[in-house]
């Protein structure tokens, strides 16, 4: 019992050994400054670090796609296409987007989080490529969307998916949804810098992604939409991305729907990394 | 080297109609400990931001270690190192997790990083602490993994933003050696303090600053000697003995008389000694008991108050009343 007392107060104080602190003081190294692929790639380690440390926030990641493919194959499977198991061919790649670009949000609240914490100042003030933080972060995130569609594809396969595009066509499927998230993740960066609070962040981007992702043709077919809003839901990448992932996974994608996903990931990351930075430079 | 280690010309960072830092020249030779010394909102945090190039400047120029904090940020970057005022590392982090992935970011390879990472640990007493993560680390060892974080690359000059603030004695003591520690080793340091006795330990040179602007700068002595005289402090044995002394020094000194909130301690400024032996005299015949008796110079406080006008404990106040209305 004692003891323990004893060591409790001698960690708590801890012993600041003086001439071991000039010593590592006395010693200079300055290596090389990284690379931009290794800063990076730290950054991208410490997002793993702290899903290890917290592993809650894969709840997130795990638990609201099963929820969401559970019900609406079951609820709306036989209405729609017949039955659950008709439905699930058509929904898996779309739910499987949905998962994925919803949870990039959470780039956007992380950032916004380590501003408020003060970590970010010590990032800033590293003599390191400035994008790093920020690409690190994207890279964790690449970590949570690949396990979050690892969670939709298998239950969508217990549940009687049978993707045609075979092991090929699905990896090509997820791969080219990553590259959109990758893209649309840097709005979220963008916001993570401007707003103030991490729920601000939650909120702005909960109101920008639900019409976007519900304007689409990810549970339903287009044809029976009102013609005005079949437009919208034709101009929405989010469309094309979910027709081109269905395509990859099916019997082929349209050349035009792997375009549109490209051409609006390119012109994402045009605008709002270059906005992202500049923000960045100057908070 | 003549070249200074800071220099700033006219700095000015205006947050919207706020001027929170009001044209700031400060000229700072290298190797020393230069103490900005200035109340809540006074502009301190705001005026290292600039120069460790956290924060772009809206007018005048400053330079670090010869190279402009605007242009040549990145050089600056490369050479200083910066503990902000609030803890800038990863809560959910361990302190060997925090201090290795900063050696891999200013290049250090993996076993060069945790070498590294664990000879800082030992050195700050944190070693028995380093795999447990930041958020269950106390204040005082808080400050400290803090502090290592910006010398995990020597650095040649270093901000510290109220390093003790909110640390029992005996924290704020090994944060004072960790300063003494880099001033040996050759580090200019720029610290801020709302300390007093704080600057006056430390500091080589000290500004102060209030309201965005230097008031006042120099060594603590010259400081002290700015506001022109000595200080009597007095105690006496009981309240009711104070009100008799206090009155009495009023008429024999003539300036302002403190007295502290304990009831029983007064202190004025004497600007002349003779008076001062001739009023103990007066205060003994009088039958007031004088317990504690100093004359000497004028603590920072007494400067503070001199050179603003206001006590320092009254702008904290208003800052604060100020900052629960932001709350609600
Ligand atoms: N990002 C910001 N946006 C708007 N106003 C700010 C910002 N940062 C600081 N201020 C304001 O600028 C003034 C100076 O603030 P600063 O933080 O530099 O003071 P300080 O001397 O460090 O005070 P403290 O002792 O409380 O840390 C204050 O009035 C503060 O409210
Ligand atoms: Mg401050």
């Amino acid at each position: 019992m004692t003891t323990t007392t004893l060591d409790t107060t001698a960690e708590e104080a801890g012993t600041l050994d003086d001439s071991k602190l000039r010593s590592v003081l006395g010693n200079r190294v300055r290596p090389d400054r990284p690379g931009a692929v290794s800063a990076s790639l730290t950054f991208g380690w410490r997002a793993m670090l702290k899903i290890k440390h917290v592993p809650e926030q894969l709840f997130d990641v795990t638990m609201f796609p099963i929820m969401f493919t559970l019900l609406f194959t079951y609820l709306f499977g036989g209405a729609l296409e017949g039955s659950p198991t008709a439905y699930i061919q058509i929904l898996a790649p779309g739910i499987l987007v949905q998962t994925v670009i919803f949870i990039t949000m959470y780039a956007g609240m992380g950032l916004n989080n380590d501003i408020k914490k003060g970590v970010f100042d010590r990032f800033r003030s590293l003599p390191i490529w400035r994008p790093a933080p920020m690409v690190g972060l994207l890279l964790g995130d690449a970590v949570r969307f690949i396990l979050a569609s690892l969670v939709v594809l298998t239950l969508s396969l217990i549940i009687g998916f049978r993707p045609e595009g075979g092991v090929i066509g699905v990896v090509a499927g997820i791969g080219l949804t990553l590259v959109f998230a990758f893209s649309i993740s840097w709005i979220w960066t963008l916001l993570g810098l401007v707003m103030r609070t991490p729920e601000a962040v939650l909120n702005t981007a909960m109101t920008i992604l639900f019409p976007v992702i519900f304007a689409s043709n990810i549970f339903v077919n287009p044809d029976t939409m009102p013609g005005w809003l079949q437009t919208v839901v034709d101009l929405n990448p989010i469309t094309h991305l979910v027709s081109a992932v269905r395509g990859l996974m099916g019997t082929g994608a349209e050349t035009s729907d792997l375009i549109w996903v490209f051409a609006s990931s390119a012109a994402l990351i045009a605008i709002f990394a270059p906005l992202t930075m500049r923000r960045y430079s100057r908070l | 080297m003549s070249e200074l280690a800071i220099e700033t010309k006219g700095l000015v960072k205006v947050f919207g109609d706020n001027r929170a830092v009001d044209g700031v020249d400060l000229q700072i030779t290298p190797g020393m400990v230069f103490g900005l010394l200035g109340p809540n909102g006074a502009g301190k945090t705001t005026t290292i931001r600039m120069l460790a190039t956290l924060l772009r400047p809206d007018g005048g120029s400053a330079t670090v270690l010869g190279h402009d904090v605007v242009t040549e940020a990145d050089k600056v970057r490369s050479r200083v190192s910066m503990t902000g005022q609030y803890a800038s590392v990863d809560e959910d982090l361990t302190g060997t997790e925090n201090l290795v992935m900063l050696a891999r970011l200013l290049g250090f390879d993996k076993a060069g990083a945790k070498a590294r990472a664990a000879e800082l640990l030992d050195a700050f007493g944190l070693g028995d602490a380093a795999d447990r993560q930041i958020k269950n680390y106390s204040g005082g060892m808080r400050r400290r993994i803090d502090i290592a974080a910006s010398i995990v690359v020597a650095p040649d000059l270093i901000f510290l933003d109220e390093p003790t603030t909110g640390l029992d004695p005996r924290s704020r003591n090994q944060v004072w050696n960790v300063v003494r520690a880099l001033v040996a080793d050759g580090t200019t340091v720029l610290l801020t303090t709302q300390y007093l006795d704080e600057a006056d330990q430390l500091a080589d040179r000290i500004a102060v600053i209030d309201h965005g602007k230097v008031i006042a700068e120099g060594t603590s002595s010259e400081l002290k000697a700015s506001v022109g005289a000595g200080a009597l402090h007095v105690r006496v044995s009981g309240p009711e003995r104070a009100e008799r002394a206090e009155q009495m020094l009023v008429d024999s000194l003539g300036g302002e008389v403190i007295r502290e909130s304990d009831g029983v301690s007064l202190s004025a400024r004497a600007d002349d000694p003779t008076r001062v032996a001739a009023l103990l005299t007066e205060l003994s015949n009088a039958g007031v008991e004088v317990t504690e008796f100093s004359l000497g110079q004028p603590s920072l406080d007494e400067v503070f108050l001199a050179l603003t006008g206001h006590p320092v404990e009254e702008e904290t106040e208003r800052v604060d009343e100020r900052e629960e209305e932001a709350v609600r």
